[in-house]
């Protein structure tokens, strides 16, 4: 495992993650990341063998509610907050998914 | 005539009908335009709508002086749904995002009696730990105007530290009650995980999350808590379990057979002299109440910061998701040829640095081939953290410790260290981590003159133990009475 990121491994995950950068941001995060990727590989020192898992700090149920029909957000006031919205078609409005032209 | 300040004491006032709530509620507005430019506590004031319903609630008196926050104003940070008042996390992607609903622990507050006035300055999206990652500007500590003030919910801290509001929600994730709480010299509270529901809270860390109160006094905090806790389906980790009346677990004065333990190896390196000193002082206090002090360990507490930091920033990574620039909040303009396009631009153009950092790591360890050696081993280290508490409860009944390790820093001195900055949470990311109540209350002042926190953490649900405890320090200590000088704009 390696602890040290580099700038093309941060765009990689900058991409994943949806995230523009500047160039500037590539190289100061990529300095910054290392840093607390190496601080975090205090965590190895640890026997963790047979150790379950904590994904949350309650034991969780999956509660059910009656299947009962409840009112839920008007479209229009979802909408509402929206920086393109379609209000006459009640849609989001986004650029095309698929390729460039 | 003098006014009333304390929730409790406005309660009183305004039920009896000694006082008005309109009174009550100009004179904050007032103290909050003396002193908002200084100390920039508030990202929104809504004058107009905390006046109109005060004097809502000096007509309908008569029908409503049961009602346990009567008239008290409340600010709340700025990651807390209103439905009347932007909401926007103190982050750019959110700019002038109104939601459509309230959160559950507004419409708790509104039942109550209580005033909202307005919202508060935080790190964006609650990432941070001295309000510097608010991309509106920093807060001010009003105890020094060029220091940090703690955070991430450091605007509600420096409001209630300045008496401009009695009571201030705040969420914590990793201490973002408890910290700026210390650092201003104010109360602060978090309940154990899942006592109050976080629906219309904006999750940074869905398993760690929670809100809680800030406040000067330890009955104001008791007072709120019996308000916001209970079970509420619409937050499925909202815990369904009675709440007991926390005013009423504050008011025995001894503490005769409580246990309390100390982490003395834990706390043997990197905690200032001075927050040293507060804090021996402090068990002393306990112990003539009659507490008996024992040596606890919690051995795997120093890997806290670590392990916190990949869990928190491996679940912001994925809550964080939703701001896309799509429903809600700001859309990147220019670059927009495709959809990819348009998110990538409106995420990069609307998160700040610290966001964009812990959206990175969180991406990072989540990635394939990172899974296992950074994340799986984090929620391991997780549960060991969880049994270290587990077995210290066996022994004593409440844990002590500093809230935090210094006492404020000055602005500036930390944003270019992130590992730096992360430090700050060390003892306070372990509460999150096992999900069990914790609460920071003043007890003295570092050679700086600034404030310090005791930190004191129980079992989980068993919030009643430690109010008692805290209530019994506060009352045999007047460091909760210590106020900054009055801050006013340009001074």
């Amino acid at each position: 495992m390696s602890s040290s990121l580099a700038p093309e491994e941060v765009e990689r995950i900058a991409h994943l993650a949806r995230l523009s950068l500047t160039a500037e941001e590539r190289d100061l995060f990529a300095r910054q990341l290392t840093a607390v990727l190496q601080y975090a590989e205090q965590l190895q020192e640890l026997d963790t063998s047979g150790v379950p898992p904590t994904s949350h700090p309650l034991a969780l149920s999956a509660p059910l509610r009656d299947d009962e029909i409840r009112p839920s957000l008007p479209r229009a006031e979802a909408l509402e907050s929206a920086p393109d919205p379609d209000r006459a078609a009640g849609l989001f409005k986004v650029p095309r998914v698929l390729g460039g032209a | 005539m003098t006014l009333p300040f304390t929730a409790a004491a406005v309660r009183r006032a305004v039920a009896s009908g000694r006082v008005a709530a309109v009174d009550v509620c100009q004179a904050a507005l007032d103290r909050i335009a003396q002193a908002d430019s200084a100390l920039n506590a508030f990202r929104h004031v809504d004058a107009e709508g905390a006046l109109a319903r005060a004097a809502e609630i000096d007509r309908r008196r008569d029908d409503l002086m049961h009602l346990p926050l009567l008239g008290v104003p409340v600010a709340l940070k700025d990651n807390i749904c209103t439905r009347r008042m932007p909401t926007t996390a103190s982050s750019h992607v959110l700019e002038g995002y109104c939601p459509p609903y309230d959160a559950e622990v507004v419409e708790r507050l509104e039942s109550a009696g209580a005033i909202i006035v307005g919202k508060t300055n935080c790190d964006e999206f609650a990432m941070g730990s001295s309000t510097e990652n608010s991309a509106y500007g920093v807060t001010r500590n009003p105890w020094d105007l060029e220091r940090i003030p703690g955070g991430s919910s450091g605007g509600s801290a420096a409001a209630v530290a300045a008496r401009l509001v009695p009571l201030a929600l705040g969420s914590d994730t990793g201490g973002s009650i408890r910290q700026p709480a210390a650092l201003c010299g104010v109360t602060g509270f978090k309940p154990t995980y899942g006592r109050v529901s976080r629906y219309g809270l904006l999750a940074f860390a869905s398993s760690l999350d929670q809100i809680g109160p800030i406040a000067t006094c330890i009955e104001d905090a008791a007072l709120a808590t019996s308000v916001l806790a209970g079970h509420d389906p619409r937050d499925a980790t909202s815990v369904d379990a009675s709440v007991p009346d926390f005013a009423s677990s504050i008011v025995e004065g001894s503490l005769t057979g409580l246990r309390v333990g100390v982490p003395r190896t834990l706390m043997s390196e990197g905690v200032e002299a001075g927050v040293l000193s507060a804090i021996e002082a402090a068990l002393g206090v306990l112990a003539s109440r009659g507490a008996k002090l024992l040596d606890v360990e919690l051995p795997h507490s120093r890997h806290g910061i670590a392990a916190y930091y990949l869990i928190a920033t491996a679940e912001a990574s994925s809550n964080l998701a939703r701001y896309d620039g799509v429903r809600y909040g700001v859309r990147g303009k220019g670059i927009d040829r495709t959809l990819i396009d348009m998110y990538e631009h409106t995420r990069g153009a609307g998160f700040g640095a610290e966001v964009k950092r812990r959206i990175m790591l969180g991406t990072y360890v989540l990635s394939a081939g990172y899974y296992e050696a950074y994340y799986r081993k984090a929620q391991q280290v997780r549960t060991l953290i969880s049994r270290d508490y587990d077995a210290a409860f066996e022994q004593v009944d409440v844990i002590a410790l500093p809230t935090s390790p210094t006492g404020a820093f000055r602005l500036g001195e930390r944003t270019a260290d992130p590992v730096l900055m992360y430090l700050a949470d060390v003892f306070t990311v372990g509460a999150n981590l096992a999900g069990v109540p914790a609460i920071s209350v003043p007890c003295g002042f570092t050679a700086d003159n600034l404030p310090v926190g005791l930190q004191l953490t129980s079992r989980k649900m068993e919030e009643g133990t430690l109010l008692r405890a805290a209530a019994a320090f506060e009352r045999a200590t007047d460091w909760h009475e210590r106020q900054p000088a009055a801050v006013t704009a340009g001074g």
